[in-house]
Order: C-alpha cells, then structure tokens, then sequence
C-alpha cells in the first residue's frame, strides 16, 4: 500500500499544478474569448501582425518563450520593473510567474478553439437578435456567447491540459521552488533526477494521466449537455 | 419611404401603405432583400431617406441613421432565425421584453392564440418544423410591437403543405393588429391573397407601385408578371351561393361570375384573378359549351410579346385579359373596338382578400 501514498513533494506539486492549472485557464478566458472575437469579427490594418504574435508560444521552443518572458517580466525586465515598482507586484519566481507562464502557452489554444467556434456562429441569427432591440453588447452575451459554449468548453479543456504540462518555459520563467513553482511536470522531472525518486515518479506519472482523464471526461459531460440542450 | 443605394445596384424610392400589406414584387436578384435590410438597418444606403409613418430611421442628408435595434421594425427573415439555444416561449418573449411595458400593444396570449403554437412553447427550434417555425418567428417579430413588420418571403422555404397552414395567420395578422407590412415575395399568388399595395421591382429599381389591382391590371405591366402569371382582378361582391352545384355566384357590374363554393357571407366583397391563360374569346355567344361564365364586352387591346401567343384586353365592364394563338387571333381577325364574349372556365379563379383599404 505504499506505492499509494503520496509523499509531500507529490502532494504539493499536484495542489499546485492544480492550482496554477486553473488559475492560467482562468485568467486567460476573458482574453481569449476577446482575441477570437477580435480575429474572427474585425478587420483592421495589422491583423495578421496580431493573429501572429498570438501563435508565437504555440511555434516556438517553450524555453524561449520563458525566457523572453523572463527579460520582459522579471524584477529588472522592461515590464516587470515597472509593475514592481508602481504596483508591487512581482512575477518571477513565485506561483503568480507560472500562471502567467501556463497561460502564455495555452493561450493559442485556447483561441483558435473559440475563434473557430464563433466563425461557425450564423450571423444572421445575431441580426435577428438587433431586429428585436438588443444591442451589439447584449447579442454577444445572449446569443453569441451560448453559441459558442462547445468551443468554449473545447478550449478550456486544452488550455487546461496545456497548463498542466507546461515545463519549459516554466522552468525559465519562475524556476524549480518547491511549493512555489514546482508543478506536476517539475516534480516528476526533479524525481527522475533524484537516487531512489523512481516509485515517486510512477506515482506522479499515474497521477498525471487521472487528472488529464478527469478534464477531459468533465469536458465530454458538459459537452453533451449542450448538445442535449440544443435538441430540446 | 425614399431610398437609394450607390455602389451597389438598389435604386428604389417607393410608398407603401400606412397600414395593411405592402407587397415588394419581382423576380429574384432585383433588390427586394436588399430594400428590407436597408429599412432594417442591417444594411446601409448610400444617399437616401427612410421613414415610417412619420418617424425618420434614415437620412443620409440630416446624418440620421438609427441602430438596428432602436428602429422598432418586426423582421421576419426567410429562414426564420430562432435563436436554436432558447425555447419557444423565450424565443417569443426575447424582443417583448426588449420593448418598453408602455410601449407595447401586442399581447402574449393573443399572439400565441392567433398563430396557434401554444402547444410549442416549450420546445426548442429544433424540434419544430418549418411551418411552426416561421410561425414563431413570425410570432417572435410581432410582440416587439414594431411600427412596421418586414417578411421577406416568409414562405420561400416551405413546401404547398406548410405554406397553406402558414399564410392564413398572416392573413389574420393583418386584420387584426394595426401594423403596416411590407411583405417580400416573388410568388402572386401570396400577395394577391394578403395586400392591398404593390410595389414591383425589377433589376434593382421601382418599376411602378400603387394599388394591386391598378398595376396587375395595367398591359405595360404584365411582362413583370412572367409568362403564366399575367391576368386580371375584379372586385365583386358575393350574390348567393349555389348549394346543389357547389357553386358562388359573384357580381361585378351588371355581370355575375360563377366561382366555386366560397365561405363568405352575401354581400362581402371578394377579389377575384382570372389568369389570361384561362380566358378564350369568341365572335358569338356559343351554345353548348362547357364554359359557365360567358360575358360580352369589347376589344380594348392586343398586345403580342410572347411568342406564339398574344394578350388581348377587353373591356367587360372592367378590363380582363385572355391568352390566345396569335393564330386564333388571326383566324378571328380581332381587333380593337370589336364586340367579343369573354369565355371564362369558373375554377379558373384564385380569390384573394376583400378590397377594404380602398
């Protein structure tokens, strides 16, 4: 019964990864879903510059993408002092740095699923909507918004499992601190390095794949509901 | 209402009436949808003025041009646009509760009641079938209380079936609320059973608008009609009915026409269309035919553009058209002026709505 129980670095790290999990799909929806909305919706000079920037955590190598965040958002980067500074807040090499990394990486993801969604919305049923007196803020909330849920809910789930995994640019970003930062991915990493770490990283490894199971079969649930749901 | 749009190929400047139905007629591609979604708001003029019974929507001169949603215009849409995540009832009430509770002069229940569809309501769109769908949609544009209802060819997408289970509440619609509609179709039959005024369009521009019965009864007209359509209107009023042969007989003028059984009460008025097709024309009054209404009048013209065929108008009191050879035309040696009788088969009418706007 041994192999069943967790040692505290394996509890911490899975709290955390939880933790840091939904908080980076957290933060990242409201943006996301306003970045789709934007790409799918508008048309304005420099679209294609944006649509870009977005993808890049998506293209480039994870530790590049913590390590630009890293000299942008560290203590003495071009952001980062700033929000020391006046705000106080600090990001590098803390929980709040590996949400923000999670975050930047599954951003993408998270998009393109809702942006594809939201191309699939007819739009004449938005014009329908205005026909009867509801304006361009109350359609996005009362038509298009529901519209989209199973786009939403793919999205989440793939930010989500995004977040979980995160490692390179993590590391780079915020480090290896035990409670801090060393998420699921970070600890079964520190646990291969370790002498007798083995049966620690099984139990991380099988860990790992429940939590992933578990996203994606609340993922299915809610999906099915909205597709019962529309069927009346 | 006066309307133009540049850039694209809308040209139109047109009234409707005040109240009842307007009908916006013409084939496909000759700017009906467009002219509707400009009143809607959903698509902008260039130059131009809209305005409905006195209230401004749009004026590129005065700078007016007022949002979507603050137009009050009932719009229902070809393919009926229920919002697929909302029952029926929250479908319906979606607008109502959009529209000031001092504004609004359309009830719940009524609206439920006239179309019908209290047993749907809480259903989701899905589930419905086109005919239950445009009448919810229909239902759904009515209880914003608009000052104008747009139904841009709310029958298109539905088969004979459906179509003659929907067009009655629309008939009904317009008796019983006071809200002017501008109905969009390319089908004649349809705006002859619901309007009183017609506007017909063609490559984007106003051909000619007024009162049904002027315009499909005008000869430089009848080419818009397309080749099976072109016909005339009487208005007449209902003398009696003929229980043993199932027959209605109908009086315009001193002449009565024989029609088949109608549900109308003695003594209301009735338009009638006789399609020219269904019309022959003869020198004498034959003996032994199967024709039921024979009437004399005179040639008033004739008009030949279609091919082997060629449209005479007579004069019966008012004026009917027949389609005939242009070799029996010859054979006949018709002309103008000359004392014909007019052979009209009785089941050849299609009745549309009594003329009470006039």
């Amino acid at each position: 019964m041994d192999f069943l129980k967790l040692s505290p670095i394996e509890l911490e790290a899975l709290r955390l990864s939880l933790w840091v999990s939904g908080w980076s799909v957290a933060v990242s929806m409201p943006f996301g879903i306003l970045t789709a909305w934007v790409l799918a919706r508008m048309r304005f000079p420099g679209k294609n510059l944006l649509d870009g920037m977005m993808h890049l955590p998506l293209v480039l190598p994870p530790v590049v993408t913590g390590y630009l965040l890293l000299v942008l958002l560290g203590r003495k980067g071009v952001i980062g002092a700033l929000l020391y500074d006046y705000l106080g807040v600090v990001l590098a090499f803390n929980w709040k740095g590996a949400v923000l990394a999670a975050a930047v990486m599954s951003f993408p993801l998270l998009v393109r699923a809702v942006r594809l969604s939201l191309e699939g919305v007819d739009q004449g049923l938005e014009a329908a909507a205005r026909t009867l007196g509801a304006g361009p803020v109350r359609v996005f909330f009362t038509v298009t918004l529901p519209l989209i849920v199973p786009g939403i809910i793919t999205g989440l789930i793939l930010a989500f499992a995004r977040s979980l995994g995160e490692f390179g640019a993590t590391i780079t970003f915020v480090s290896n601190i035990r409670g801090q930062t060393q998420t699921l991915p970070l600890a079964l990493y520190t646990l291969t390095q370790m002498p007798d770490g083995e049966m620690g990283a099984m139990r991380l490894c099988v860990l790992s794949v429940l939590v992933a199971m578990a996203a994606l079969l609340c993922s299915e649930i809610l999906a099915r509901r909205f597709a019962a749901r529309m069927r009346g | 209402m006066t309307r133009k749009q540049g850039n694209f190929f809308v040209d139109a400047a047109f009234q409707g009436a005040a109240s009842g139905v307007t009908a916006l007629y013409g084939p496909s591609g000759a700017g009906k949808t467009s002219i509707v979604n400009m009143v809607a708001g959903l698509m902008r003029p260039d130059v131009g003025r809209i305005i409905i019974n006195g209230r401004c929507l749009f004026d590129a001169a005065r700078n007016i041009d007022l949002p979507v949603e603050k137009r009050r215009i009932g719009y229902v849409f070809q393919d009926g646009r229920l919002l697929p995540h909302l029952s029926v009832r929250a479908n319906l009430a979606y607008g109502m509760h959009l529209t000031p509770v001092d504004r609004r002069f359309v009830n719940f229940d009524q609206v439920v009641d006239l179309l019908g569809i209290g047993t749907l309501l809480d259903r989701r769109p899905a589930r419905l079938s086109g005919g239950e769908k445009q009448r919810v949609a229909i239902g759904r544009a009515l209880l914003t209380s608009p000052a104008l209802l747009l139904m841009d060819e709310p029958l298109a997408s539905l088969d004979a079936v459906r179509k003659a289970e929907v067009l009655p509440f629309i008939m009904r619609l317009s008796r019983e609320f006071s809200i002017p509609i501008l109905y969009v179709s390319h089908a004649l039959d349809e705006i002859l059973n619901l309007s009183s005024h017609l506007v017909i369009m063609q490559d984007g521009g106003v051909r000619a608008y007024g009162y049904l019965e002027d315009l499909l009864s005008r000869a430089d007209l009848q080419t818009c009609f397309g080749p099976t359509e072109s016909g005339a209107i009487l208005s007449t009023i209902v003398e009696n009915h003929e229980d043993a042969f199932g027959l209605t007989h109908l009086r315009f003028g001193d002449h009565i026409l024989k029609v088949h059984r109608l549900d109308t009460a003695r003594g209301e008025t009735v338009r009638v269309r006789i399609p020219a097709r269904h019309v022959a024309v003869a020198l004498e009054p034959p003996g032994g035919t199967s024709f039921q209404n024979v009437i004399p009048g005179e040639v008033r013209e004739i008009a030949a553009h279609c091919a082997p065929f060629v449209d005479v108008r007579m004069d019966i009191g008012c004026p009917l058209w027949a389609r005939i050879t242009r070799q029996s035309c010859q054979e006949l040696n018709l002309q103008v002026g000359l004392p014909v009788y007019a052979l009209i088969k009785s089941v050849a009418v299609s009745l549309g709505p009594s003329n009470e706007c006039r």
